[in-house]
């Protein structure tokens, strides 16, 4: 009896594995999807290559003063020479470590989310991160105590400032954007219509009025003898603006908790503040992380505006080397240093929310 | 064995654990101090502005600016009065945040679909625009327009030269003029005529295919429409429309319309940075509509393209239209960020110049904020009015 011997299995076509099966699904399935590939190919191809060349392979990085640079090629010898300026703007060089030191304690407050720790020693850093770092960091920067000499906030500069104003922005505006959401839900109408218009209020004018109504109005707003630098100014105007922002992402999380958690907590003879700190509250935050994170990140773009008032924020920083006639050719390279180090940020940013996201949902989704 | 000598019997709780009670002394106590802070803010205004020999009140609007305004779509000279420069600054932020508004929604929802296209590089390339563009601020793109692109140009005697009728200098873009001569209005009242009659055979049309079921097709018609009667009283008007087109004279360029680098850095920046925002709203709306509609829609037998248009396109804007309307609202606070190039808009106008020289900072703040919360209140009241015509109607 002659047994049955399959053949072996044949390999796919060759058109129909690895790379070339990868081509025809995705660049050439129809021939008009194809024309459309060769098209835009070639038009990035044409538009990449003398960018890449302009940028890194003809580009001077290290040279002495701009007569090092090559004409029609970039020129990143000024971002070498100015970097202390660009980091900490006319902060004191010798006491550059004490906001080195406050930063360093800031990543030690951002990383635990990527470490497998504990979860008690995980709380623990993110309280510090809310709570001791802004107090520690403050003294750290600021000085004036502990025989550490004091550096005006007119010193502060570069990165180092927007930094600190998008930090403390959020912080400060987290817990005031929280109020004013359980104030918007709040069953009391004189409560509710004041949130309502004050919520509204911040939310319809440009941050660029508001901090032109910070540094030009508050002055007269406040009694006699009651001054504020340009800086707090600068910062209680982001505050205001960036709380009512986050009430409204709160307000969100809020409405998405589902009814029978309001009640079951009021059946459990929970009164209002515990209602909303042990059941409401940190169920609705995690939901809206996506939307905190979304606004810190565009907190983080809008500090570039305190320029306008005249503070010199990273923007600030490099925009007043390029108006130094010194440097006044490398425009462009000037400006895409500044896009690259914003878009490191906010790219970083986003993707460590995602994480943070992914972190607290403890749905028992399939 | 009866135990429990007190029954349960419900009483009035204290007044101090009564929330009605509490609630209202809440409020009273929000009103006393929402009441006293705003006493002592006015309070310590007015001494501020007495103290510092500040005036009051709204008299300056009507006194002579002496500011010449580099861009103004109405007549105005430096004769003219502040109030005359509130309305010159009002019309040029509506200008750039009525053009950036429709640039930014044409390129977001390219950007958009193309972010769904099956061709890989397509769709790659509008997603690395999108990441690009919306994690970079806006303000800093402004700057790179108008500084690192605009700003090197050549001067007008080397312009780049459009088509030879439209020419790019450091002084912005020269375009020719529209000049109409007499018999011109007849084209203006042929348009308005043809929009009628293409709305009337619009609801005629849609009415007829509700009664019959037989479809008139009424986009080509009313398209003829539209276009063909302007052209034709175009004609028999014996060609009233000519072109003034810029020349190059002296050391720069006479006719023709400018628009100022400001104006151009400043909408290329909106347009670009707002249309990353626009694109991702319309992905997530086109993704939203699920895909058992389409292949409902398909099983019905409508051809492809009445799928899109009956079927997809009206759900998906039920999710596209709030978000894009907020998009539109940011698009317009954030043309205020003109102040930081010289665009001539209302806050550098009105908020800058005519602040510094009046002092009166609380009425031209107050003017300012007013112009922009009359904006967005009036849109939100728009929206909710759509969102309340086609949100689900749940039975």
């Amino acid at each position: 009896m002659a047994t049955h011997q399959p053949l072996p299995n044949q390999p796919a076509p060759v058109t129909q594995r690895g790379v070339i099966r990868w081509l025809r699904a995705n660049l050439f399935s129809s021939w008009i999807n194809g024309l459309v590939t060769l098209v835009v190919g070639y038009y990035l191809l044409t538009m990449l290559i003398p960018l890449i060349d302009w940028a890194f392979i003809g580009a001077v990085f290290t040279g002495d003063g701009v007569d090092a640079c090559r004409p029609g090629k970039a020129c990143w010898i000024f971002v070498e020479e100015r970097f202390g300026f660009f980091m900490y703007g006319f902060y004191p060089e010798a006491l550059r470590w004490r906001p080195t030191l406050a930063f360093a304690l800031f990543a030690l407050a951002v990383v635990p989310p990527f470490l497998p720790l504990p979860g008690r020693l995980r709380r623990s850093v993110a309280i510090f991160g809310l709570t001791g770092l802004p107090v520690g960091g403050y003294i750290l920067i600021a000085g004036g105590v502990f025989g550490l000499e004091s550096v005006d906030t007119s010193q502060w500069g570069g990165l180092m400032l927007t930094l600190i104003l998008a930090y403390v922005g959020i912080i400060a505006a987290l817990p005031i954007g929280v109020a004013l959401a359980l104030g918007r839900r709040s069953e009391m109408p004189v409560i509710r219509g004041i949130c309502v218009i004050f919520i509204e209020f911040w939310r319809a004018v440009p941050l660029i009025t508001i901090l032109f109504m910070a540094s030009v109005m508050l002055p007269l707003f406040l009694p006699e003898g009651v001054t504020f630098d340009k800086l707090m100014r600068a910062l209680i105007g982001i505050t205001l603006f960036q709380a009512a922002y986050m009430a409204e992402v709160v307000r969100g999380g809020l409405q998405a908790i589902p009814k029978g958690q309001y009640e079951a907590a009021e059946a459990l003879g929970l009164g209002y503040w515990r209602r909303m700190r042990l059941i409401i509250l940190p169920q609705a935050l995690k939901i809206v992380v996506p939307g905190i994170a979304n606004t810190v990140i565009s907190l983080f773009k809008d500090t570039t505006l305190v320029l306008i008032i005249g503070l010199f924020d990273l923007l600030g920083a490099v925009k007043s080397t390029l108006s130094d006639p010194a440097w006044n050719n490398v425009m462009a390279e000037g400006y895409l240093f500044v896009a690259f180090c914003f878009w490191v940020f906010c790219f970083g940013m986003s993707r460590y929310s995602h994480r943070i996201e992914k972190q607290l949902d403890t749905d028992h989704r399939q | 064995m009866s135990s429990d000598p007190t029954p349960l019997k419900p009483g009035n709780p204290k007044p101090w654990n009564d929330p009605r009670v509490r609630s209202v002394a809440f409020q009273l106590i929000a009103i006393a101090a929402v009441a006293w802070i705003g006493y002592s803010l006015f309070q310590n205004t007015i001494s501020n502005m007495e103290s510092r020999g500040i005036r009051t009140g709204f008299g300056f609007l009507n006194e002579t600016a002496g500011f010449g305004i580099i861009m103004s779509l109405i007549n105005y000279n430096e004769t003219m009065t502040y109030g005359r420069t509130f309305l010159v600054g009002l019309t040029n932020t509506l200008l750039v945040s009525g053009l950036g508004i429709l640039f930014a929604t044409i390129v977001g929802f390219i950007v958009g679909i193309a972010r769904l296209s099956t061709n890989w590089l397509v769709a790659k390339l509008a997603l690395a625009y999108i990441e690009v563009f919306r994690n970079v601020p806006l303000l800093l793109q402004i700057f790179f327009w108008y500084f690192a692109v605009l700003g090197t140009l050549p001067g007008p005697r080397q312009a780049l030269d459009v088509g030879g009728v439209a020419f790019l200098s450091n002084r912005g873009i020269i375009i020719p003029k529209p000049v109409f001569e007499a018999g011109a209005g007849w084209i203006g009242i042929a348009l308005i005529v043809a929009l009628i009659v293409s709305l009337v055979i619009v609801t005629w049309a849609r009415r007829r295919q509700a009664a019959t079921g037989q479809i008139f097709p009424a986009f080509p018609v009313a398209s003829a429409l539209i276009l063909g009667l302007p052209a034709l009283a175009y004609l028999v008007m014996g060609r009233p429309v000519g072109w003034d087109i810029p020349t190059m004279g002296g050391f720069n360029f006479s006719g023709g319309i400018t628009a100022i680098p400001e104006l151009g850095a400043l909408l290329l920046a909106l347009t670009i940075y707002t249309a990353t925002f626009i694109a991702e709203i319309v992905r997530s709306g086109i993704v939203s509509v699920s895909s058992g509609q389409t292949e409902a829609a398909l099983a019905l037998g409508l051809p492809p393209r009445r799928v899109l248009r009956l079927v997809v396109i009206p759900q998906a804007l039920r999710v596209i239209i709030p978000p894009l309307t907020s998009q539109y609202l940011n698009l317009t606070k954030n043309s205020s960020l003109a102040v930081a190039i010289g665009y001539p808009d209302l806050v550098n106008v009105f908020m800058g110049t005519s602040l510094n020289q009046t002092g009166q900072a609380v009425e031209i703040v107050a003017m300012t904020m007013a112009v922009y919360l009359a904006i967005s209140l009036s849109i939100s009241l728009l929206m909710n009015i759509y969102n309340r015509a086609v949100a689900l109607k749940e039975r």
